[in-house]
Order: C-alpha cells, then structure tokens, then sequence
C-alpha cells in the first residue's frame, strides 16, 4: 500500500510493505540515512526519531502505525544543523565513530524540548536507552546541559 | 557522480507527489555534495586544484585540500592527520577541506587503522608533506619578489615578507610553487613553534555527522543497487546441508536466493524484504566438526590450567618453587574473560560491484589494502583491477581488521553479477562474527612473614589466544622468583584482535590481583607497587619493557589526584599499566549500599 507520510515538513509517498518499519522507509525509500539502524528491536537508540514531538525508535515503528502524525529526522531538526543540541554537540565536540549521535541528538531535542532545564537525574533518565559503543556518554551530558543554557 | 539514493527513479516518483521541483533539486543538491564529501577520490577534487604531493593540493582561492587516507572509525585521525599536514605548511585552518583518500598502495603507506600505530608510523611523512609545499611556495614568492626566500616567513596561509610588509597568499602562488623542484631535504619546525598541534580542534566531520549527512558504509545507496543478508550457521562446527527457498523466492522484492559456502544469501530490493525473506528460508545444517558449548570451554580452562600439557614458558626468574615452599602465605586469585563480540553501532556492511573489467568496493573497513588483496585472491583477478573507497566507520575495535564481510559481498556481486550491498543484522554480528579471546588466568603469590612478594606466578589459559601474557611488563623485574606460562586451546571460533588484545583484561585481571594480594600482605596498594618498582630500580630481575621511573609518575600523580587514603567511607581500588606506549593509573572508588559494593567514580 501507498502511505503518505510527513517528514521534516515535507510530504513523502512511500509504497512499502505496512509491516516496514519507519527506519527502512527513511533509509531505504525517502532516502534518510541520517536515522541508523543498530539494533533493530529498540535499545539501542541509534534510530530515534521524533513522532510529533516524542522520541519514539523508528526500528520497531512500522510505517502503518505512523498515520498522521510528524516525523522529524536528524535532517530535519534544523535547517542548518543550528539546533542548540547540535550547536552544542559541535562545541563539545562529542562524537567519536559519530555512527550512535544522530540518535543521541534527537533523544536529547525531545527531552529539552519538554524540560528545558533538565536535572542531572533527568538527562541520565531521559538518556538511558541509547548507547555509544565509544563511550561518549560523558560529553554527551555536557552537551546537554550546555544545550539547555543555550535554550534559556 | 555518486547519488547517495537507492534508486533515482523510485525517487523521483516519490518526489513527483510532495512539493515539487523545488524540493527536488534541494535535495539532489544535498545528496551529491555529501556523497562527494564523503566518497571522494579525484572526483570531489576541483579541476583547478594544484596537487603538491600524495596529501595535499592548493587551488587558487587559496583553499587548502588535504587528503587523509586512514580509515577513520572515531579515532579522529580525519582530524589528526591533516593537522599534521597543516601544521608544516603554515595553512589557515578555516581553509583546510579534507578528503578521505580511497585506497591506494601507490601514494600511501600502511593505509589502515589497527595497533595504535598510525601517527608513530606517519608522523614524520605528513609534517614533510606540509613542509616540502611550504617550501615551494615560499621558493616561488621569493621568485615572484625578486627577493631571497631566507627573508620570508609564513603563516596562517601566507608567505609574509617581513621587512616591507608584502604578503601573498597560498592561493595565487599555487600554480607556480607547483613547478618549483620538489626539495629532497626540508626543515621541519622545532616542537615550541607548533601552532595547531596541541590546541584543541573540532572533528572535522562534526556537521556531517550532527546533520545525519550519508558518512558511513551503511548510508551508501546507487541506482540499482540490490540488498541482500546471508543466513550463515548458527554455530561454529555446522555446515550447510539443504535450503528449501521457495518460500523466500517468492515473497515481494526479492529478486534471488543464492547458496556458496556456508552461505545462503537472500538478495531483494529493499532491506526490509531481504531480512523478511532470509526468515522464510527453511534450511538444514549439518555437523561438520565440534560444537564446543560454555561449559566445554570451562572444563578446558580447568583442565589446561592444572595440567601440563602444552605449557609454553613465557619467563623464567629464580626458582618459584623454592619461593612458594618459603612462603608464609600463598595468594592465587583466578579471572575469566569470556568471548567477546567487537559490536560496533554500525553493523558489518560492504557495497561491491563486480563487473567484467574491474571491481569497485565501498564500504568501512580497518585494513583496506589487506580486503582487496583477498578480494583479488578469491575471484583470481589482479589486486590493481579492484578499486577501494573508504567510508567513516561507524566503529571497528578490530572487528573491520578482518575482511570476512567485504569478501561475502564480492563473491556474491560475483555470482549475481549485479551491485549489491550486504548488510548484516545485530543479531548476525553478535552470534557470528569474530571475538575476543576467551581466556582464564591463575594468579599465585608467594609473601614472606613481612608481606613482602618473594615469588608470582601467573598461567594463562587462552582459547585462539597465542599468547596470553605480556611477560616483560610490571611486575616482572621486580620479583625474584617469577614465572609465566600459555597455554593455548585451539577452536573452531572464530576469534580476532578486540582493542588493545590480550592487554584489555590482562591488566584488570593482574591489577586487581595486585590489590587482593596487597591486601592479603596488609600493605597499601599503592606503597606496595611503588616498593615492588624501588626493588626493579635498585636491583633488577631479568629483562623489562616498561620504565619504571614513569610509572611511578603515574601511579603517584593518579594517588595524589584522586584523594588515595584520605576518603571516608569509600574502598579504593587502584591499577597501573603500561600498554601500546602509554602508562595508565586509575582509582576505583567504590561504595557498599545495602550491602553490595556500588562504583562511585573511577578517577
């Protein structure tokens, strides 16, 4: 069937299989690469995206199940990768392998999104379910505190 | 040019129906200038750049590119590597592009990731290649001045003569430094006068990589391109018997089913069909050899562990038998690591094309030069007829040092005679790919009355390991009777090197014997390695690899940085090791709650 789906203010037509998850829609179909398949069964992280403004994991999403709500990628957190969390990520130059950030930033963006000034108990809870096999785990946080005193 | 989209038409159906052209070209746009970014040999190099040398190139508005061939998989040498280059040529910053450099034998040295050995090895080639440029330059403003190049100086992209205040840029003299003859000799700056090196610069893929742009192996897409996954065994000592592919044959966007070796490959023209199929194949294995479960391997480790079969002696100092007999107290403390998957986020995955007059093979790889010799060796084809373009790596750890995953994608493009990028799943890499190690260690220590270590012995068993040990590292040189045996078990897991091999638990197995034994003599960890260093200092046993006079920088420095003895309610753990040149401390603060010991920090 042919589903009609919003992204990154765009709408996309995509004629997929409705078991599909979302990730492979936006890989494989819209050309999204920016959303990475890790795991593929949710806990890793690495393919969050926003479904209005909630971080959901686009692996276990299937595009059936997507309707019409909005899809936000990491593409379209922002024009020009001005978002305060990626402004942040650059400053605090957090990425290693970088392969676990695109899904960092954008549980990171939902987060702010609702608790602009997160305590640290917050970020770690908010945070728990995305890995980096690198470790990155400490700049992450401080990337997201500095993100929010860019909110502010 | 390189689209970073799977299929141009399929594309262009979907973005017939949203916004319109406008969007269309924004993201053609997009996509070609990322995939030039990212998969750029000669073609993302403008027509009018000026090259110098392997690494770098100038073009006339004065925008520095240079090329770094390692691959990159977070270590930064993307970074690194081009500083290097920039430092020597005295270029602005702001105009350095950088270019991942595909492979080739022919301009670069050992082009791999592995062994901590790529800026010792390319140290000095990079700062030449920044100054033989500069050199060049600087001789053809000289030229172009009538003046003496000793008079100039440069900087910040500038060859600035001093004395009358003239500059010219890197840009305007490019083309005419390019016919100054290349210098066998050139200067290299003195250490203090670095000005990029040691300052802290951004990765230079931070945008790409926070704007989700293609970078990695996995985002490659072309045309026409096919997807496929490969149902391999499920255990090491099965072979293939029989596949029943009707099913899978016949589910949408699958396009075929191959079998070669162990390996039935379900190619489709998405990822999702593929992984949906390769679920619907029915296939029969059979035994081919040993199926070793956990439990054999830990029957194994006893056994290599109290027996004396196949026991290679590392090191031999003293008599250790002696040393025990004496003994007042007798520590042995014993640690397993069991086999470990390398796991990097991004799955094994490798684009081949094998076509009548060539192969081209894209995709992240650690040894780019060693995937394509195998490559060559398994279709019988001469390596310079294969063409190798590096991706970023979405991580290694050592698991992309093997080219198990590009050779499956050659060998099928081979069969299907089509493009095809093969992906693995995670539940694929976890269960069948390449591990670290397994391994058991059994630590003894012989104390005098007065707690001092009059005698160590360590035997490790490893399964696929060589050798366990690293037997000229601390403590040895500073025991009088030592001993240091492996014993190596051979199996059919598949096993490779995992960051740092043998080191990476070797040194929490030795360190934290060190503190129970420490403990057991009521001495204090730390006092109790700096003593065992002042006995390896003043009177030696047998050969070392390690300096002792920085280790006990480190190991003083790390006690005196976090708070060694001073803390309330905390237990401190403490370790020290020398490994791939660096000397390592760390503190372990640990909190019992509730009865269980709780990690604090780990200063």
């Amino acid at each position: 069937p042919t589903y009609s789906l919003k992204v990154n203010g765009r709408t996309y037509q995509a004629d997929v299989e409705a078991d599909t998850p979302l990730l492979w829609v936006l890989r494989d179909h819209l050309g999204l690469t920016g959303t990475k398949y890790g795991c593929g069964i949710a806990p890793c992280g690495a393919c969050t995206v926003h479904l209005d403004d909630n971080a959901v994991r686009a692996c276990v999403l299937p595009v059936a199940a997507v309707g019409t709500k909005i899809v936000t990628t990491i593409e379209g957190l922002s024009a020009n990768g001005d978002h305060p969390v990626q402004k942040a990520w650059n400053e605090t130059d957090v990425a290693q392998c970088g392969y676990c950030q695109a899904g960092q930033i954008m549980s990171a963006a939902a987060l702010l999104k609702k608790n602009p000034a997160p305590t640290e108990d917050q970020i770690y809870t908010a945070m728990n379910g995305n890995i980096c096999r690198c470790g990155t785990y400490h700049r992450i946080r401080e990337a997201i505190v500095l993100a929010s005193s860019k909110m502010k | 040019m390189e689209t970073n989209r799977p299929n141009r038409r399929e594309f262009l159906k979907i973005a017939a129906t949203t916004s319109g052209g406008l969007l269309l070209g924004f993201h053609w746009n997009d996509s070609s200038a990322c995939a030039m970014e990212v998969l750029s040999n000669g073609d993302a190099i403008a027509l009018a750049d000026i090259p110098f040398n392997s690494y770098l190139s100038i073009a006339p508005d004065g925008i520095v590119t240079i090329f770094s061939p390692n691959p990159e998989l977070g270590q930064n040498i993307k970074t690194s590597f081009p500083m290097i280059v920039a430092e020597e040529l005295d270029a602005d910053w702001s105009k350095v592009k950088v270019v991942q450099a595909a492979l080739d034998t022919k301009k670069f040295e050992r082009q791999l990731t592995g062994g901590s050995g790529a800026i010792p090895h390319s140290w000095e080639r990079l700062r030449k290649a920044g100054a033989t440029a500069r050199h060049m330059l600087v001789e053809a403003a000289a030229k172009r001045l009538g003046l003496p190049a000793a008079a100039m100086t440069t900087g910040n992209g500038f060859v600035i003569h001093a004395e009358t205040g003239r500059k010219l840029g890197y840009g305007e003299l490019a083309t005419e430094a390019s016919s100054i003859p290349v210098p066998a000799e050139v200067k290299l700056k003195a250490i203090r006068d670095f000005k990029l090196i040691g300052t802290p610069v951004p990765n230079v893929d931070n945008l790409p990589m926070i704007t989700g742009k293609p970078l990695y192996g996995i985002d490659f897409y072309r045309e026409g391109m096919l997807h496929a996954m490969i149902q391999r065994p499920q255990a090491f000592g099965m072979k293939l018997k029989s596949v029943d592919s009707a099913a899978a044959k016949s589910m949408p966007g699958i396009v075929d089913v191959v079998t070669f070796k162990n390996n039935v490959a379900v190619v489709g023209k998405s990822t999702w069909q593929v992984s949906k199929a390769r679920k619907a194949l029915k296939i029969e294995y059979e035994r081919e050899g040993n199926i070793e479960s956990s439990p054999d391997h830990d029957k194994i480790f006893l056994d290599l562990l109290n027996g004396n079969e196949g026991v290679t002696v590392k090191r031999k100092d003293g008599d250790v038998d002696v040393a025990f007999a004496n003994a007042a107290k007798v520590v042995t403390r014993e640690y397993q690591c069991p086999f470990l998957p390398h796991n990097p986020m991004e799955p094994m995955n490798f684009f081949a094309h094998v076509r009548e007059d060539g192969v081209e093979l894209i995709g992240p790889t650690q040894t780019p030069d060693m995937a394509r010799n195998e490559t060559a060796k398994l279709l019988g084809l001469a390596p310079d007829k294969i063409t190798l373009e590096l991706t970023r790596l979405g991580g290694g750890f050592g698991r992309r040092l093997k080219a198990d995953y590009v050779l499956e994608a050659a060998e099928l493009s081979s069969i299907i005679k089509a493009p095809v990028k093969v992906i693995w799943t995670r539940e694929d890499d976890m269960g069948g790919g390449s591990y670290r190690p397994a391994v058991r260690y059994r630590f003894s220590a012989a104390l005098d009355a007065q707690g001092k270590l009059i005698g160590y012995r360590l035997r490790g068993v490893g399964i696929n390991a060589g050798n366990t040990t690293r037997e000229d590292n601390f403590p040895s040189g500073a025991v009088d009777n030592l001993l240091i045996e492996t014993v190596e078990y051979k199996s059919p897991i598949t096993t490779g090197a995992w960051r740092a091999p043998i080191t990476n638990f070797l040194a929490f197995a030795e360190q934290s014997f060190l503190d129970e034994v420490a403990f057991e003599a009521k001495a204090d960890p730390v006092k109790f390695r700096l003593e065992l260093l002042e006995k390896a200092k003043q009177s030696p046993v047998g050969a070392i690899k390690y300096d002792i006079a920085r280790m006990k920088g480190v190991i003083e420095l790390a006690a005196e940085k976090s708070g060694w003895g001073t803390r309330k309610n905390v237990a401190q753990g403490f370790s020290v090791y020398f490994s791939h040149r660096s000397y390592v401390a760390q503190v372990a603060d640990i909190e019992v709650k509730n009865g269980k010991p709780v990690l604090q920090k780990i200063h």
